[in-house]
């Protein structure tokens, strides 16, 4: 019999009610919801790291914050090794399962606390080091690990730059020991040159301490880099799932080959030839019928606007969406002419 | 193509005078741009290529700079020699500017063909009724579906892409030689950007407008720009056509920018960061800005800030040791 | 948190602070080098110019107006104090807690506020002390029932940015409880807006006090206050214009002293970022 998985999202739907004026209260009419998290499924096993990627309004964002337990999912199950992760009895431990890093190194830290008062009061509040020795030297050692000195930790958090912030951010999460960290475009406030050594970081600590990461971003070379399977999401829905390198490899969905074609190379010599992915996002209140990305697909057919495909393992470990799996890549469309050389 | 560049920096220098210290944003920064050149200026946050654009058209907006040395030629004048009148004729009519943030750079309160109208009104002495035609063709021709109904919207109607290409019509409405684009994908997704990126390509296609493009990300120079400057701590480190820059780099920054970039080789390597922080503008070092970072810096480089040297045709760094890097 | 670096380049604050610290010296010391007694009636002396013997000359009742107006300003600036300390932790409490829960019961304490608003301040004062009667007691109530709903919205409007900044999402994903989130986290972060109002809102009060007074509706004769003071010089401005004169003089004093301390408090409390 296989173990449960550490982390198993079942069925998780996330929806917003629209804000409704008086008017339409009055009026009776239905009240129009966000979907932006819908029926996701996802298991995340001990150790390994799963990049979410999708562009603003996919639910990535949302869907990390309800595995954190920000948000109480409308459907749906979080389980933690079987259990459900957020159940009432259970919300004692939750913090020391499943932590979350933010975007906004600027936001994250409390400006009125120092470093040592931040992370001591986490140390303090879970009785994890007692005594003012104990707690000194735990604090100590959790900035060793995220690679600041320790001699830092009595200054407010203006004095550090985005970089040090996030480490900081990333100790104060790693003390009380979780074994699932959530991070949530941890890296896109970032400069580049900043971004690696922080990337680097999150590689390292993964192997040292062991952890399981549910890696959000936009960028897909960061997904890339970090990630061992990697889960596309548009419009709330994963449209596809696999292992890191075979997706850029071989892309199933039309999404996907998109984000891949649009991401700009450093190489003048691979002028982008494929054709821009056509039109917005449509409206998340009212998705498309039938499959969600049929309104921007290159190779649409009359099945795509009726019938929703479903998540489908095409291949070992394949998973896409789609009613055309895998045949993007042979209708990958070139234009003759107006090449940029 | 007519050989004279277009536009001709020289030995600019701007400071913002803050209280207790000057921040260096700019120093002693030379480059020129060609006709229907795109020209990327590129660099990380903090690093002038933002303070250089607005002191090309003289927009700090309040803010305490000064440009304290410096020529702008730009159709034979020296802009920064122009007073505010003739200054605010340049803007809008021959060179035009497009910002980062597409939530804040519209006016919420005004509807889309208004705020492109305006400048066709001040400057092409368009009446009412003229202007709103073209500003309705020039949403047409920046890609914004039905622009007969769109015209009358007002942005917040609009999406964070549809915003920018409203952003570029507004620029473009009175063909303007030159286009200032300040990170103009930057807080756009993927995809919107590749569109945007392909509209403003088109359109220096078909008007022969040059464009300075302002980006940190070297993936969107190598596939829009001729040619690119490599900016560091208000300074030109490298400047080179982008083949050159990107296959070849001669300067240190430059290269470990290249490497640190995620997404070049298999994902079990580590990346390559750039070691220490980024550097303080308000106390800039006596010699090379990058030396406490670089692998490859010596005592001389403590000496003096280089200056740009030619080490192939269309290629100069700011960096004595180039030779190391070939 | 506070540098002594950063509060000398403070010209409103340490100015706000001497021209305070001169004020209370004078309260302090000044009795004794006065020598007067503020309710002694001398008719023989009423009305007489400032002089060497009485500095700010004397009242209709021949009561020397310097020992009075020191004396007023024990009485003025602890009404003054309480009249803000009471309405800012009632406006705090309510305001943080609306702002914290949200949803309905946030909705319905703000409706209630609004209703409040719409009364205008003194109509509302003046309706609670003249049902209730006069008297320092009566005026602390009053005060507090009607001024904590500035406070309340400031405080709340405060909270709402900040409970959604991502260091308070932390706190509560780390497992702190409500309680320590709320008195750690968001109300530090939360409340200077408040403090800053609370200065502005001292100068506030000793107007509306002395108003009040001026009405009859606040501290009652013979008691010194500055703006009984006023009131009962009216009769006099043209003769003995000195009557009214210093003791509004006493109350711009301390209305540009909290002024200047209310914003030099601004620069100093704003976290850095």
């Amino acid at each position: 019999m296989t173990e449960a998985p550490l982390l198993d999202i079942r069925s998780v739907s996330m929806s917003f009610p629209a804000r409704r004026g008086l008017a339409a209260v009055l009026g009776g009419t239905k009240p129009r919801e966000l979907k932006a998290v819908r029926e996701v499924s996802l298991q995340l096993q001990s150790g390994e790291t799963v990049g979410l990627v999708g562009e603003s309004g996919c639910g990535k964002s949302t869907l990390g914050r309800c595995i954190a337990g920000l948000y109480k999912p409308t459907s749906g199950e979080i389980l933690y090794r079987g259990e459900p992760l957020h159940a009432s009895e259970n919300r004692a431990e939750a913090p020391r399962r499943v932590q979350m890093i933010f975007q906004d190194p600027y936001a994250s830290l409390n400006p009125r606390m120092t470093i040592a008062q931040t992370l001591s009061e986490v140390l303090s509040v879970h009785s994890l080091a007692k005594g003012r020795h104990n707690i000194t030297e735990r604090v100590d050692r959790l900035l060793t690990i995220v690679g600041l000195s320790p001699k830092l930790q009595a200054q407010l958090p203006h004095s550090f730059s985005g970089g040090q912030r996030q480490r900081i951010s990333i100790a104060r999460a790693l003390a009380v020991e979780p074994e699932i960290i959530i991070a949530d475009e941890p890296v896109s406030a970032l400069d580049v040159s900043i971004q690696a050594q922080i990337i680097n970081l999150f590689i390292r600590l993964r192997e040292e301490l062991h952890l399981a990461y549910l890696f959000i971003a936009h960028d897909l070379n960061v997904v890339r880099h970090v990630s061992h399977r990697v889960a596309v999401m548009y419009l709330g829905q994963i449209v596809e799932l696999a292992p890191s390198q075979e997706l850029f490899r071989n892309p199933g969905h039309p999404y996907t080959n998109a984000l891949l074609s649009a991401i700009p190379k450093p190489d003048p010599d691979q002028r982008s030839r494929a054709i821009s992915l056509e039109g917005e996002l449509p409206d998340p209140h009212s998705p498309p019928p039938g499959c969600s990305f049929h309104t921007r697909c290159p190779i649409a057919i009359a099945r795509c606007t009726i019938e929703a495909p479903k998540l489908l393992e095409h291949a070992p470990s394949r998973w896409v969406r789609c009613h055309r799996a895998f045949e993007i890549r042979a209708h990958n469309l070139k234009p003759p002419s107006t090449i940029h050389t | 193509m007519d050989n004279h560049p277009l536009l001709s920096i020289r030995h600019l220098t701007t400071v913002f005078e803050m209280p207790g210290r000057s921040v260096h944003a700019v120093d002693d920064v030379s480059f020129d741009i060609g006709r229907g050149e795109v020209f990327g200026l590129v660099g990380e946050s903090g690093c002038g290529k933002s303070a250089t654009c607005r002191s090309i058209l003289r927009l700090f907006a309040g803010a305490p700079a000064r440009i304290r040395q410096g020529a702008i030629l730009f159709n034979g004048r020296d802009l920064l020699q122009l007073d505010e009148t003739k200054m605010s004729d340049v803007r809008g009519a021959e060179i035009s500017m497009i910002f980062q943030d597409p939530m804040t750079s519209l006016n919420p309160t005004m509807r889309i063909g208004e705020q492109i109208a305006e400048g066709l009104r001040r400057h092409q002495r368009l009446s009412g009724p003229q202007s709103r035609r073209a500003a309705q063709e020039l949403l047409g021709e920046v890609g914004v579906s039905r622009p007969e109904t769109r015209v009358a919207d007002y942005p917040h109607q609009f999406s964070g892409g549809m915003r920018q290409r409203v952003m570029i019509a507004i620029a473009l409405a009175c063909r303007p030689q030159l286009l200032i684009a300040d990170e103009p994908t930057t807080a756009l997704d993927v995809t919107i950007q590749d569109q945007i990126l392909k509209l403003l390509l088109r359109i220096r296609d078909e008007y022969g407008m040059s464009i300075l493009l302002v980006t940190h990300d070297l993936g969107v120079v190598a596939q829009t720009c001729d040619r690119v400057a490599v900016m560091y701590a208000g300074r030109i480190a490298e400047l080179a056509d982008t083949r050159s820059l990107l296959k070849f780099p001669r300067h240190p920054y430059s290269r470990a920018l290249l490497n640190s970039i995620p997404g070049q080789e298999e994902a079990s390597a580590e990346l390559v960061p750039i070691p220490g922080s980024p550097p303080d503008l308000s106390a800039p070092l006596a010699g090379c800005r990058f030396h406490p970072r670089c692998s490859h810096a010596l005592a001389e480089c403590t000496a003096a800030p280089p200056d740009l040297l030619m080490v192939r045709p269309g290629q100069a760094t700011a960096c004595i040791r180039h030779g190391i890097l070939s | 948190m506070i540098s002594a670096k950063a509060a000398s380049r403070n010209f409103s604050l340490i100015a706000g602070i001497i021209m305070l610290s001169f004020m209370l010296i004078a309260m302090t010391i000044g009795p004794f080098i006065n020598g007067y007694d503020p309710l002694a009636i001398n008719l023989a002396n009423a009305l007489t110019l400032p002089s060497s013997s009485h500095w700010l000359g004397t009242d209709n009742l021949g009561r020397d107006i310097l020992a009075r107006i020191l004396a007023a300003a024990w009485i003025d600036m602890q009404i003054a104090l309480v009249c803000v300390a009471l309405p800012f932790a009632v406006g705090t409490l309510v305001g943080a807690a609306s702002g914290y829960i949200g949803g309905r019961t946030d909705a319905i304490i703000m409706r209630m506020i609004d209703i409040l608003w719409a009364f205008p301040f003194y109509v509302l004062v003046i309706a609670i002390v003249g049902s209730l009667g006069p008297g320092l007691g009566n005026m602390y109530l009053a005060f507090t029932l009607v001024v904590w709903i500035s406070f309340a919205r400031i405080v709340r409007g405060e909270v709402l940015v900040v409970k959604s900044a991502e260091y308070v999402l932390a706190a509560r994903l780390l497992g702190f409880s409500h309680g320590r989130t709320i008195l750690r986290h968001v109300l530090p972060n939360a409340i200077t807006p408040a403090i800053i109002y609370a200065m502005a809102d001292v100068v506030l009060t000793i107007l509306a006090v002395t108003s009040l007074s001026f009405l009859g509706l606040g501290i009652q004769p013979p008691t010194p206050e500055w703006g009984l003071m006023i009131s009962e010089g009216r009769n006099f401005l043209f003769d003995a214009w000195w009557i009214c004169t210093f003791p509004g003089f006493a109350i711009i004093y301390v209305g540009i002293a909290f002024t200047l301390l209310g914003d030099g408090l601004d620069d100093l409390l704003r976290p850095k970022t």
